[in-house]
């Protein structure tokens, strides 16, 4: 039945394909022993130790890409796309642990169990960039989850990080629950676990078990539609991004979204792909409610972190786009588009991280007013996130959305465009009320008492700004790289 | 060499932009002085595109084609023709009009004002200059960020609410237009503008009825946005009265002209069929501008206010001659476009220059102008006589020619459309009295003073070029007549054969 599928014993070279992960939780673990001998518990050289893993790590993901191909009888999949993803959310640690240095010695707590539970996080999410097994990508799921659970919460003295990180936990397993109902359901069907063989078998076996399998691709919908934020699942984002720590949110809203998006493309776009027509009207739906709710929703935040949580459930919605174009060239954008989101989006939240304060006193919007006359490096860089995120030209958001939309007018979804645009006018809306608060008001307190940058922050800052005006002038590096990346099908 | 000078004349407000951001910020005076030198550099450098201008071609001239992005297939691709020309140096003459008369008014961080209005410069250049379709829209927008830190931060009481509802419409219009590019890019496989003219008129591309009809309306309701055609006009009275002078001049003088050149070398030529389909309405809601701009105009305390509203009524007739189809009302169209640039431009930076003196926009607080201020009222004179359509000044070529036009169209559009001639001479006058006669008033005799010779330098290009233009079209009609000779062909030819589903030779055999 699945003859592809040799168990052999693992050799070198899927060892070669499995370095990153073994990287990250190698120095995870690492980590947390040094915290435990180490008198001083809370210093940075955890942050350069993790940095220096997650530098290691995109090495060896560079070193698997060179070798790609099956590893472990089929379970991952080296391939393009695998590396692409594994290398944006390796890059978003990297950011992470640039803006959560200053954050963490203000509330004195840079200790290695926030490094370890972050490059474990990252472990996770690697795992499932490159997972072509439906068990594997559980366990990468799992993985991920429960590391981000405690990150949510890692402030323990803070009544809303616990509050997030409860939330985020109890609606996660539950998602996490769905996702795995819809697996058994599909081993039930085809007796396979494997993506590539249950593609194979749906495409010859055709529709015979056209409503239990769809019933299956909806369920696992629901579990990762949960992960990626997309409307109707999108109810914890906002909380759970207000309440964490500010670095964790933007490690939240870039990295597990992205390896939540990388497991739903290669899982709808390999196994479902022979039922695509089954599931299209089901992500249409969502991506329109997701861009929708998150956008209309975020006109009416007073508090930047919040807003920017539902600005974020309207870019899940803008990526599913892409899925429910259904085509090589929606895949594609949407890489390339979660690579821009990340960089913007990392860098929107670490002005937030930098401006907060200590304790978070400042996070209203209000209390970016003047900062461009009191930091106008910072607030300059902010302005480029934010004109990357209403999408306007010559910035990486603006080549996302314009590749997306370009894919599913390709695809024939004219109205789906219309509206999602149109939406990208309303989003403009509130996006623009940042830039007004800190162009055209005066300095308030928070911007007096902004502190100076630190050289971590100023790179934490200006490699997302370089990274988002490179893919907005030089797209086609990275668009051509997950144009021959985009074929999951093979 | 050519090639080089269009480049040039693009990418030095680039440049400056980018070195005026590493000037220091305590020096206001650096920054300005940096704008005027390369502002005025770049309005030689486009001087110099003249004397390798063929005026008596109708074809793209000095093309420069660069492959930028190879998938979608996005060409760094500028030309200029008869009509791009004007606008280009339309720009390029009123960016350093526009440092001049920022001079003294912007304290308050200069060095970004600046760095901005180069920015600005950068934009409408690169919008008049793209051939290729993303390049124009990427232009599009970056003109858009430049003006709405302008208006928002330099501006008056209500420049928040003015910078985010110019920035929104004119979003709201622009998203249409991107579905309209990337649709016809899906179908042509190309942004470049002249290849898709050239696969529609040969029938290799055909567009049926509905297809063509609503990327007609995609393109056009972002471009009437930005001219502003009634009724969508609403933020540009806002824009206008809360921008800086300099935004405001920029803003009439030039931002507008995107909007009505767009339709002119996009829309029509493009979709002539629904050109042709929508051109009543079209026309109707241009003379509705007209006289409801005019009228509106004549009741405004406020006279930035008076003088937008002034600009609603003097687009109309730019549409309203577009959309003729006749040479002659396409000829007045453009040239009604640059006089608009050149009068209007005028007309703010004198409110600019009296709120400098007296700090009120509000018509009520001057009267007797004229004998604290000779020149200042003058000038100003020439200028109100000019935006009225006095024979001998440059207005009155323009409005002509698109009267002539729309009475051979249609002869009951020219009646209207006139009355907007007649009701501009009564608010203009209207308003130079209250201004400039009457009772000298006490903070009238003691502000305001008369023209310095920083203002001189900045008025005096607009007054030559009212009577240059005025007494001598000949200077700048042929090269946009060949043009509009050539667009006006484009939108005629194409009808009879774009609508029907067979190849355009064997609907000639069928005739």
């Amino acid at each position: 039945m699945s003859a592809d599928i040799v168990v052999t014993a693992f050799n070198g070279g899927d060892l070669l394909r499995f370095l990153p992960e073994i990287v990250l939780t190698v120095m995870g673990t690492f980590l947390m022993l040094l915290s435990a001998i180490l008198k001083k518990q809370s210093s940075p050289v955890f942050g350069h130790l993790s940095i220096g893993a997650l530098a290691g790590s995109i090495a060896g993901a560079v070193c698997a890409y060179r070798n790609g191909g099956p590893a472990f009888g089929g379970m991952l999949l080296v391939d393009g796309f695998a590396t692409f993803f594994r290398i944006v959310v390796m890059s978003v640690g990297i950011l992470t642990v640039l803006i959560s240095y200053s954050f963490l010695k203000r509330q004195d707590a840079e200790t290695g169990e926030f490094h370890a539970l972050l490059l474990f996080s990252i472990a996770g999410q690697c795992l499932m960039a490159a997972a072509n097994d439906l068990i594997v990508i559980f366990i990468g799921l799992e993985i991920s989850s429960i590391a981000s659970y405690v990150l949510a919460g890692y402030l323990r003295d803070d009544k809303r990080a616990n509050e997030a990180a409860l939330k985020y936990f109890l609606l996660g397993s539950f998602a996490t629950a769905f996702f795995l109902y819809g697996v058994a359901v599909v081993y039930g069907c085809t007796g396979a676990i494997n993506l590539t063989v249950v593609h194979t078998l749906l495409s010859a076996t055709g529709s015979t078990q056209a409503v239990m399998l769809g019933a299956a691709a909806a369920l696992m919908f629901v579990g990762l539609g949960f992960k990626v934020s997309a409307a109707p699942f999108q109810m914890w984002a906002p909380d759970v991004y207000q309440g964490s720590p500010t670095p964790v949110s933007a490690f939240l809203s870039a990295g597990p979204k992205a390896a939540a998006f990388a497991v739903l493309l290669r899982i709808f776009m390999t196994s479902f792909a022979p039922i695509g027509r089954g599931w299209e009207p089901l992500v249409w739906l969502s991506a329109l409610a997701s861009m929708t709710i998150g956008n209309f929703a975020a006109l009416k935040q007073t508090n930047v972190k919040r807003m920017l949580a539902y600005s974020s459930i309207a870019h899940a919605g803008y990526v599913l786009v892409a899925l429910t174009s259904r085509s090589e060239v929606g895949t594609a954008a949407a890489m390339f588009y979660l690579a821009a989101y990340a960089f913007m989006n990392i860098g929107a939240f670490a002005v937030v991280s930098h401006l907060s304060g200590r304790g978070e006193r400042y996070q209203s919007i209000d209390d970016l007013s003047g900062l461009a006359q009191t930091q106008p490096m910072t607030a300059a860089m902010l302005a480029i996130f934010l004109l990357s995120l209403i999408g306007v030209p010559l910035t990486g958001g603006f080549f996302g959305k314009f590749y997306i939309f370009k894919a599913a007018l390709e695809s024939h979804l004219v109205w789906l465009t219309v509206l999602g645009l149109l939406n990208s006018a309303v989003a403009a809306y509130y996006y623009l009320r940042l830039l007004v608060v800190m162009y055209m008001r005066e300095p308030a307190d928070a911007a007096r008492d902004v502190e100076p940058l630190t050289p971590a922050f100023r790179l934490a800052l200006i490699l997302p700004a370089v990274g988002t005006l490179f893919l907005g002038i030089f797209p086609s590096w990275v668009l051509d790289f997950a144009g021959k990346s985009a074929t999951l099908v093979k | 060499m050519n090639v080089n000078l269009l480049t040039v004349v693009l990418f030095l407000p680039l440049a400056g932009f980018l070195a005026a951001l590493c000037l220091p910020r305590s020096s206001s005076d650096a920054s300005r002085r940096w704008a005027l030198a390369i502002s005025l550099v770049t309005f030689v450098a486009s001087l110099g595109l003249l004397a390798f201008f063929d005026r008596n071609a109708a074809a793209e001239q000095m093309a420069l084609d660069l492959p930028w992005i190879a998938s979608p297939n996005i060409h760094f691709a500028i030309s200029v023709n008869g009509i791009s020309l004007w606008l280009v140096l339309l720009s390029t003459l009123l960016t350093p009009i526009c440092v001049l008369i920022s001079w003294r008014s912007i304290r308050n961080r200069a060095k970004e004002y600046y760095a901005f209005l180069l920015l600005l410069e950068f934009g409408l250049i690169g919008v008049f200059l793209a051939q290729d379709l993303f390049l124009f829209y990427v232009f599009w927008e970056v003109s858009l960020v430049p003006m709405y830190f302008l208006i928002g931060i330099w501006g008056h009481d209500r420049r928040i609410y003015a910078a985010v509802k110019f920035f929104l419409y004119t979003m709201a219009g622009s998203v249409l237009m991107l579905t309209a590019i990337i649709y016809l890019y899906n179908q042509a496989h190309t942004f470049n503008y002249s290849e898709i003219l050239r696969q529609l008129s040969s029938g290799e591309l055909r567009l049926n009825v509905q297809e063509q009809m609503l990327l007609f309306l995609a393109f056009f309701v972002a471009f009437a946005i930005k001219v502003p055609l009634f009724p969508l006009h609403t933020w540009l009275p806002d824009a206008h009265v809360e921008a800086p002078t300099a935004g405001s001049v920029m803003l009439a003088a030039v931002m507008l002209k995107m909007g009505t050149y767009g339709i002119l070398h996009f829309c029509v030529p493009l979709f002539p069929n629904a050109a042709h389909r929508c051109s009543g309405w079209i026309v109707t809601l241009a003379i509705i501008g007209i006289i409801y701009g005019a009228l509106v105009a004549m009741v405004q305390p406020n006279m930035k206010k008076l003088v937008a509203y002034s600009s609603v009524s003097h687009l109309g007739f730019v549409v309203l001659g577009i959309f003729s189809f006749t040479q002659q009302g396409m000829d007045g169209a453009v040239y009604q476009m640059m006089n608009h640039g050149i009068t209007t431009g005028a007309l703010f930076v004198f409110v600019g220059l009296l709120y400098e003196r007296r700090h009120s926009l509000e018509i009520a607080d001057y009267g007797g102008v004229a004998t604290a201020a000779p020149w200042l009222s003058t000038a100003f004179l020439v200028t109100t006589l000019a935006s009225i359509g006095l024979p001998t000044l440059n207005n009155f070529v323009g409005e002509f020619l698109v009267l002539q036009g729309a009475a051979i169209a249609n002869f009951t559009w020219a009646v209207w459309a006139s009355l907007g001639v007649i009701f501009a001479a009564c608010y203009m006058l209207w308003l130079y009295q209250r201004v400039f006669y009457g009772e000298v008033g006490e903070e009238v005799r003691s502000r305001v003073s008369d023209l310095r010779a920083r203002e001189w330098a900045a008025v005096i290009p607009l007054l030559v070029m009212m009577v240059w233009m005025g007494v001598y079209s000949q200077t700048f009609l042929p090269p946009v007549g060949k043009v509009t000779a050539q667009i006006l062909v484009q939108s005629e030819v194409n009808v009879p054969y774009r609508v029907e589903t067979r190849p355009p030779a064997e609907v000639a055999h069928v005739r």
